[in-house]
């Protein structure tokens, strides 16, 4: 049986003024039905950008220059857009870290909600309505039914972040990307958001892909996990054993460099030395050989290919 | 609550923002006549607490709870409403420009977000040297220069970059510019607001070690302000928590991760996602902060709260100090009516 | 890395080398900025100098038409002057005109919007309640009342000889609170970045804060709608011009001369009003693509016009 998702060798480019730069270079993932996958990296890694081609958001100058998306067996990216509008939102949903980026200021949450399943489906007002009272029910927001007739102002942060959710269901789609959803919010909040994702795919049994900065949230929200550098995968596999027993010296250093990791309270926390190179400056080889602590002369030389690392995890490093 | 070694004393600080507008704006229609409404955001109530010689003290809180406003407060950017801080034995909060000059060499501040904290249109060393030229004309440009050079090295900014325009530099590095600006002047204070939240987590690390090397070498001690209870743990002598202006809890920082009191801190440190460990059961809470425009009466916190009773509803909770020296504002804590 | 250097890798050069459309309205802002400094030394005849004129030379149409004079190219005026020359000499007055009133404009602007900005509040609602009363003013009324003012004071007999400090006023106080306006709302927006906060820390006055720090990152949107006022001061004045407030017909702006053309166009004279209005709208078109331009590439939020 085919993955519900599959991603192949994608490769996605902006074309500026001096020439294409590389965003995505030849990422590859599977998403099977219910599974939860991570995306996690720094600002700039192209985790968003992943996000955005799979329901072919991205916007100019930036394309898809190679590489193929499946989604059921099809081939989503090579359909045009009127086809493809009607998995976006519909089959495939997604949810910004900005509440705002997707409710208009001007209409009720009612108004939205209704209109949201009006264009995907053939439905009576009256029946969109009860469907976006059932889904608010779902997001458990208190009194749903006056929730209505509100206006996205009148709602705090995280109540907002619910209606994007319950939105984001209207249409039952089969796979939630959420970018960064909690980012913006407080961590009390932020713990809600999550639990309530996590509800969601498994009593929908949703395909949820969630791009984050954030490994505590996704070591504990997942089942596996994609840790992106520089445009590209450069670890793969099940979180609990790739946060546990981390290959690639990046993720180990990310993780050890959070504080209360590993490290005792006042003591200097594990860095990883300089910063990741902008995508005009991507250094030879392994892009990450000028910070990492185990660099030999092979890592400037040759780019590392994502393999079998041993634990399910695959890793893109030369020395493990 | 004074104590040996207190650096600064803040006491019965409040802080409201009138955000009425213009006096148009202020008019209302009620009950038939027409008056005018004054609408104000209660940011810091009633908040005392002191800060000791070489310890960081991190205040936490969710956003809108007024920690950064308490920030300001210190730092006399906003003046209190009422209340005093005190500073080295001397009372800072009613001084004027001029004689408040001395004690801004020793407060200095680290802002958050390093793209607006430095002026677009300066170079990294106008930046550095507008201190040190205003509070010590009498250097020249020589022993400015070795200054500006020995700051640099220190928070590991290449020197050659010191004619580069801020746009040139990465979030943090900018970071590490707007930290050798706090410390040019040689400060025994810092406030720092935020400093690590908008980088990324790579370069947090790099930042908040750079931060407790600079601490230790000079001897600071910092006022940290973050929403971030891990790196709260990591770098906390002591830990205030503060929900809706009001102070809740304030204690060592191992008591309070270890043993928090107060339902609302018990609440904030059960959502700390940790990596590589399934959540135990978030303590959740009822409804929806508040704003801090219409506090709630009695303990700010009791509509969210599942101990609360008739007693918080009605009277403010004082904060009271415990066996091992934790300070706790709550009914419930002082009743013993909190299940641990 | 040099200030050349750096220049010439900025985005600001990349994007005028690309827009065609910059680069010609560039050259000839230039080259009717050149063409107007050295007026004096290249026109054929200095139309100001009586004695140079002759009164039997007027109304001679443009040289390529039946009766025209190879010695004054595109004809003469009524009054037997070189339409060549008096062009010239015509956008140098317009130049100098508009180039002073707008600095006067920018000066009174930057400075009421800097205060009310900065310090806000009371202070705030009064300078810039000042400046809508202002704006409400039809800049004709302004120019009537002040034009009035200095005929009283100093005599209808001095006018010729104040026309253009007279002018400056009145286009300067017509339009600074498009400038105050501006400055105000970009005052406002920097006054809450940290780095103000910064300042103040270090413990920087008001005034080093307002001057050093918030002046030099607002200044942008002053550059963005100098261009724009630039070319309305130039069309004020000849608008001014053109009603009999500006400039005397002796000494001619480009809008004196259209409106001296404009009594002999149905006698069919028409190159006297048509020259000069070529080159007005020549002028102040190159001007506003170019501010254009400079609008996109600079900010494009912060002018709204």
């Amino acid at each position: 049986m085919s993955h519900l998702l599959e991603v192949q060798d994608l490769e996605v480019k902006f074309a500026l003024r001096f020439g294409d730069i590389t965003a995505i270079d030849g990422v590859s993932f599977v998403l099977d039905k219910g599974e939860k996958l991570g995306l996690v990296g720094e600002s700039g890694a192209g985790k968003s950008v992943t996000g955005f081609s799979i329901i072919n958001l991205i916007s100019k100058p930036g394309y898809i220059s190679k590489g193929k998306i499946f989604f059921k067996g099809n081939e989503i990216s090579s359909y045009s857009d009127e086809k493809m509008r009607k998995i976006r939102g519909n089959r495939i949903s997604m949810i910004f870290q900005d509440p705002m980026m997707t409710l208009n200021p001007v209409f009720t949450i009612g108004f939205q909600m209704v209109e949201t399943l009006q264009a995907h489906r053939k439905i009576s007002k009256a029946d969109a309505r009860d469907i976006a009272l059932e889904k608010l029910k779902k997001v458990h927001i208190p009194s749903p039914a006056q929730r209505l007739s509100q206006y996205p102002h009148e709602l705090s942060g995280g109540m907002r972040q619910r209606i994007i959710i319950a939105i984001s269901l209207l249409t039952e789609p089969a796979i939630i990307i959420a970018d960064e959803p909690t980012t913006a919010l407080d961590v009390t909040i932020q713990a809600e958001i999550m639990d309530l994702l996590q509800e969601l795919c498994e009593s929908d049994n949703m395909a949820l892909i969630l791009i984050t900065h954030d490994l505590g949230v996704v070591s504990q929200v997942t089942e596996k996990i994609a840790v992106m550098y520089a445009g590209k995968i450069i670890e793969y596999g099940s979180t609990d054993q790739v946060v546990k027993n981390p290959i690639h010296p990046y993720t180990e250093g990310l993780i050890k460099s959070i504080p209360g990791t590993v490290i005792k309270p006042g003591e200097d926390l594990v860095q990883i030395p300089g910063m990741m190179p902008t995508l005009t400056n991507i250094p030879p080889g392994c892009a990450f050989n000028p910070r990492c602590y185990l660099k030999e002369a092979i890592c400037t030389t040759k780019t590392p290919e994502l393999k079998d690392a041993g634990n399910g995890i695959l890793a893109a490093c030369h020395l493990k | 609550m004074n104590e040996e070694n207190t650096i600064l004393s803040i006491k019965n600080v409040v802080k409201h923002f009138d955000i009425s507008g213009g006096f148009l704006d202020q008019l209302r229609f009620k009950n038939g006549r027409i008056v005018l409404e004054k609408i104000t955001v209660k940011a810091v109530n009633d908040v005392s607490l002191f800060v000791k010689k070489g310890e960081t003290l991190s205040v936490v809180g969710e956003s809108g709870c007024g920690k950064s406003t308490l920030a300001r407060v210190v730092l006399g950017l906003y003046p209190p409403d009422s209340g005093e801080i005190h500073y080295g034995g001397t009372r800072i909060d009613n001084l004027s420009h001029e004689q408040m000059l001395p004690f801004r060499k020793k407060i200095q501040m680290i802002f958050q977000d390093p793209y607006a904290s430095l002026n677009p249109r300066k170079t990294v060393q106008q930046t550095l040297e507008e201190p040190l030229r205003f509070h010590h004309p009498e250097l020249s440009s020589n022993k400015i220069n070795d200054k500006i050079d020995q700051v640099m090295e220190q928070v590991g900014v290449d020197q050659a970059w010191i004619k580069r325009y801020p746009h040139e530099f990465s979030g943090g590095q900018r970071q590490r510019i707007s930290i050798a600006r706090g410390l040019i002047l040689d400060p025994e204070f810092i406030v720092a607001d935020e400093p690590v939240s908008a980088l990324d987590v790579s370069i947090q690390a790099q930042i908040l070690n750079l931060l407790m090397k600079a601490g230790r070498e000079r001897d600071l001690t910092y006022l940290f302000i973050t929403h971030d209870l891990s790196v709260v743990r990591h770098i906390s002598t002591r830990v205030a928590v503060m929900y809706l202006g009001t102070l809740c809890e304030l204690a060592k920082a191992e008591d309070l991760f270890a043993n928090p009191c107060h339902p609302y801190t018990k609440a904030l440190l059960s959502a700390i996602p940790v990596v590589g460990e399934k959540r135990a059961k978030q303590i959740k809470l009822k409804g929806e902060v508040p704003t801090p425009v219409n506090l709630p009466t009695g303990c700010v916190f009791h509509a969210r709260c599942v101990y609360a009773n008739e007693r918080c509803i009605n009277q403010v909770p004082a904060l009271l100090t415990q066996d091992n020296g934790t300070c706790v504002a709550c009914h419930a804590v002082e009743e013993n009516r909190v299940i641990s | 890395m040099t200030k050349l250097q750096k220049f010439k890798e900025s985005y600001f050069l990349y994007s005028f080398k690309h827009d065609k459309v910059a680069i010609t309205s560039f050259i000839i802002l230039i080259t009717l900025l050149i063409l107007a400094i050295t007026a004096p030394w290249i026109a054929p005849m200095d139309p100001y100098d009586a004695d140079n004129i002759d009164i039997m030379n007027s109304e001679i149409p443009p040289m390529w038409s039946e009766k025209g004079d190879s010695s004054f190219p595109l004809g003469t005026d009524n009054m037997g002057r070189d339409m060549l020359s008096t062009m010239l000499y015509g956008l140098r007055t317009s130049i100098i005109i508009a180039g002073c009133a707008v600095l006067l404009q920018a000066g009174l602007g930057v400075f009421v919007g800097l205060t009310a900005g900065y310090f806000g509040g009371k202070i705030d609602a009064i300078l810039m309640r000042l400046a809508d009363i202002q704006f409400s003013f039809p800049y004709l009324m302004v120019a009537i009342f002040i034009g009035a003012i200095f005929h009283v004071v100093f005599g209808v007999g001095s006018y010729e000889r104040l026309a253009v400090p007279l002018l400056i006023v009145i286009i300067g106080f017509a339009e600074w609170p498009m400038y105050a306006r501006t400055i105000r709302a970009s005052v406002i927006g920097e006054v809450n970045k940290e780095y103000v906060e910064a300042a103040r820390v270090i413990g920087l006055s008001r005034l080093t804060i307002m001057i050093r720090h918030v002046l030099p990152n607002s200044l942008t949107s002053v550059m963005v709608i100098s261009t724009i006022q630039v070319a309305n001061a130039v069309m004020s004045e000849a608008a001014l011009s053109f009603l009999g407030m500006g400039m005397p017909v002796t000494k001619p702006s480009l809008g004196s001369l259209i409106q001296a053309g404009f009594e002999f166009i149905f006698s069919g004279s028409w190159w006297i009003t048509v020259f000069p209005g070529l080159w007005l709208v020549l002028f102040v078109l190159v001007i506003n693509l170019l501010g254009d331009w400079v609008r996109d590439v600079l900010n494009p939020k912060l002018y709204k016009g």
